[in-house]
């Protein structure tokens, strides 16, 4: 049977074909909808991790009682993972495990752009690369062999194409599962204190050994010759665009891009004239094909940086530019990711802008309140971060920044990766202030549950962590819930929280648009009456996607009707289609002008 | 039969993405194969989205080049302008008269190109301008511009009729399944 899939889906689907049926993860775009499409499978075991470290160990603990274990993350979530990843590459597993890096060429929806093919090299550890959803869903399956024989940690790497490009797909029976999970006691291979550990080592350099000679017969490094004037050294998406501009070149295809078969680039070298490496980001495969002394064409004319595609490929590899009829010259006004109409977050970060304190922000929906108008983000490097920074911060500043330091992080951010920073800011007696905007969900990858949701992944009722509790066991004493819809209350317990010495948490509680567990009857759409609106843009300063700018009649200097002595340049107008009458705008009209649409 | 494209082009939280998974379904049950890609993960946050399909006897990138889409479908009026450097010069194009204000003209910073369509127009032989959220609410749902927008896409290719409705009874529960077949049908009309 075919089925139209997505790399994620596929790559689920194919777990499920071999029989695999445990699965961690957390979530995190690309990488999301591979646990999610895991966990709809017939008699599977699948969680949300509190994070990517957690995950991977939990993957660990299965595969070393013999389970066939996938671990799923985004490329930065290796980050958080990789103190496990890099030990148990010495221990290697009883069962198999295979950990899925979906990586964000072009930064998609990502921090930074990093090649994660590095941490197989850096951890010795093999890693196999689809280019479709076909390939996708077997090269999980080769995963989980290569996995068993070679008793290692195996990657399987995505890119933000492969995992969300839909194709056919060829579904296979799933094979049936035999239950080899058993105890398995083996302290010398699983103990890593140094005496095992220096033992371990000299195993996984044995291992990689067999694994490049493993790799030179590997089905899917394969060798396509055609016109043998050009030679292209390729893997994943980057093999389609290339296909679809050079169709009789010849490639040397990689499913393994590490460790990578020596011998086969050599023959693949000595067969062409002009030896192309194709790769996104970072020259790992051009590197070590140098350093074979094999002379090789990549960063030279292919870009270091952002995912290729087609029409770039095309560029380098002809050196010019085609004839082609460019039409979209003139400048249109940008259209970023905004925060929805009636977002829980915009109110907070409309009452932060006003305190005129350094917001350390963090990762999530609510990050895209750094943009204009509400500019209300100062920093955001990685997923916790913004607790120990603003604490950092505080502690520099000293007096100077009391009431002026700031955290901003999301539930299920807090939970991730923000409680040990927290922990850390209670003994060592901050005078920050933490805000944890509770939307009620993981918002920003699409609304998954977490250890405060009270549901797990498989949509089963579980325990919801109280978080006004946990944050008190951390040993913070005051702590503050509020409603992000009340821009009064909010303002004041902030400016009170600021002004108290020591440490303290608002948590601002409401759930997140989208969401559909709590979702109560819309309200109803509000409008601006033109006649009492008296221009004065305070509503604007919401950046809320249905309020917009209209200049009216009175900017040309015919001042009609509207608040009498002050020159009307324009009025707001509400689209009422997109309007869901949270009522932030309303609160803020002095003057009356914004009412429900009748 | 050389791979052919398309590009569905919009706003977050237009429908784009499940209108490219029901055009591909159709395309996939003719028999052909078929890719698409989009970006999403923002999708719903009122950002820029593109969909592109590619089909035809065997495809390699789920992604169209320059001048190399046979037809753009337009979400949104102003969106349309992003994307023509990726239509054939004698490819089609389909615009939705619907205007969503991005920030920046919602704050007044940039203004909103009034002269879209007939700019387009002047480029392009094949231009189908559909107001589908009038079309989607006399269907009896106004979320319905996707499948309005997908019904005046149907008629520029040559997929049979009783595949599109197939691929549309697949993706909509039966609730839904009505307004939508009437949305289809009125834009196939246009
Ligand atoms: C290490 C790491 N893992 C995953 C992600 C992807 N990611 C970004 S923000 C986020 C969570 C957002 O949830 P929350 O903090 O509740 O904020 P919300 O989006 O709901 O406002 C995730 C999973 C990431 N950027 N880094």
């Amino acid at each position: 049977m075919k089925e139209l899939l997505s790399g994620n889906e596929a790559i689920a689907r194919g777990a499920y074909e071999c029989g695999a049926r445990f699965a961690a993860g957390y979530p995190g775009t690309p990488s999301t909808e591979i646990m999610e499409a895991f966990a709809t499978y017939a008699g599977v075991y699948a969680e949300w991790a509190p994070n990517e470290k957690v995950a991977l160990e939990v993957g660990i603990g299965a595969a070393l009682a013999g389970a066939k274990a996938m671990v799923v993350m985004k490329h930065v979530g290796v980050n958080v993972a990789a103190d496990p990843l890099f030990t148990v590459s010495y221990t290697g597993i009883s069962g198999a495990l295979v950990v899925i890096s979906a990586d964000d060429p072009s930064l998609h929806s990502s921090q930074n752009e990093q090649d994660n093919r590095n941490y197989a090299k850096f951890a010795k550890i093999p890693m196999l690369e689809p280019s479709d959803s076909q390939e996708a869903k077997e090269f999980i399956k080769l995963a989980f062999a290569i996995s068993k024989r070679f008793d290692t940690p195996v990657f399987l790497r995505s890119t933000t194409r492969v995992s969300h490009s839909k194709s056919v797909v060829t579904l296979e029976t799933p094979q049936p599962v035999e239950d080899r999970t058993a105890l398995c006691f083996d302290a010398e291979k699983y103990v890593m204190v140094p005496s095992n550990a220096r033992k371990r080592r000299v195993e996984v350099e044995k291992r990689m050994r067999r694994l490049e000679e493993f790799a030179e017969g590997f089905p899917e490094n394969r060798m396509e010759i055609n016109d043998p004037e050009i030679g292209i050294i390729t893997s994943g998406m980057p093999y389609n665009y290339a296909k679809d501009v050079f169709r009789n070149y010849s490639y040397l295809k990689l499913g393994m891009v590490h460790p990578l078969p020596v011998g086969l680039i050599r023959k693949f070298a000595s067969r062409v004239k002009k030896l192309y490496v194709l790769e996104e980001l970072d020259p790992f495969i051009e590197e070590q094909v140098r350093a074979l002394g094999i002379e090789a064409t990549g960063k030279a004319v292919f870009p270091y940086t952002n995912e290729f595609n087609p029409d770039i490929v095309h560029r380098a590899i002809t050196g010019c530019r085609e004839d082609l009829r460019t039409l979209s010259a003139r400048p249109l006004p940008p259209r970023p990711p905004n925060l929805c109409p009636g977002c829980p977050h915009r109110g907070i970060f409309y009452v932060l802008g006003r305190l005129k304190a350094f917001v350390s922000g963090d990762i999530g929906c609510y990050t895209l309140a750094y943009m204009k108008p509400l500019e209300g983000i100062h920093s955001c490097i990685c997923m916790g971060a913004s607790v120990g920074m603003a604490h950092g911060m505080s502690k520099a500043l000293g007096k100077k920044g009391k009431g002026k330091v700031v955290g901003v992080i999301g539930d299920s951010t807090f939970l991730h990766s923000g409680i040990t920073p927290l922990l850390n800011m209670a003994y060592n007696r901050s005078d920050a202030v933490i805000v944890i905007c509770d939307n009620l969900t993981t918002a920003m990858t699409g609304l998954q549950e977490h250890p405060a949701t009270g549901f797990t992944l498989q949509g089963e009722k579980a325990m919801g962590v109280d978080l006004p509790e946990l944050v008190r066991a951390l040993g913070i004493e005051s702590v503050r819930l509020v409603d992000p819809h009340d821009l009064k209350t909010t303002g004041a317990v902030l400016k009170e929280e600021l002004a108290k010495p020591g440490p303290s948490v608002v948590i601002a509680r409401r759930a997140c648009v989208l969401f559909k567990r709590e979702k109560s009857a819309p309200e109803k759409p509000l409008r601006v009456d033109p006649e009492k609106c008296t221009g004065c843009r305070v509503c604007l300063r919401l950046g809320c996607p249905p309020i917009s700018w209209k200049t009216t009649v009175a900017a040309a200097g015919e001042d009609r009707g509207g608040k009498k002595g002050k020159k009307r340049q324009g009025i707001a107008v509400i689209d009422r289609n997109r309007c869901n009458g949270c009522g932030l705008c309303r609160q803020l009209c002095k003057f009356g002008a914004i009412t429900e649409v009748k | 039969m050389d791979t052919r494209g398309i590009l569905i082009a919009g706003v977050g939280g237009q429908g784009i993405i499940l209108a490219s998974d029901i055009l591909c379904r159709a395309i996939m049950t003719a028999g052909l194969d078929v890719k698409k890609s989009e970006v999403h993960g923002m999708a719903q946050r009122g950002g820029c989205v593109t969909s592109h399909v590619r089909y035809g006897k065997k495809v390699y990138s789920p992604i169209a080049r320059k001048n190399d889409v046979d037809v753009l479908v337009s979400f949104e009026k102003m969106e349309t302008l992003r994307y023509l450097d990726f239509i054939k010069p004698e490819g089609t194009i389909i615009i939705n008269t619907e205007e969503l204000y991005p920030p920046a003209v919602n704050l007044g910073d940039a203004a909103y190109p009034e002269d879209a369509i007939e700019s387009v127009r002047q480029m392009f032989g094949t231009v189908k301008v559909v107001d589908a959220p009038t079309l989607a609410a006399q269907a009896g749902n106004f979320r319905a511009v996707n499948t309005v927008l997908l019904g005046a896409l149907s008629s520029c290719l040559s997929l049979p009729l009783a595949i599109w409705e197939a691929a549309l009874r697949k993706a909509f529960s039966p609730k839904l399944l009505e307004a939508n077949l009437k949305a289809f049908h009125l834009g196939r009309a246009v």
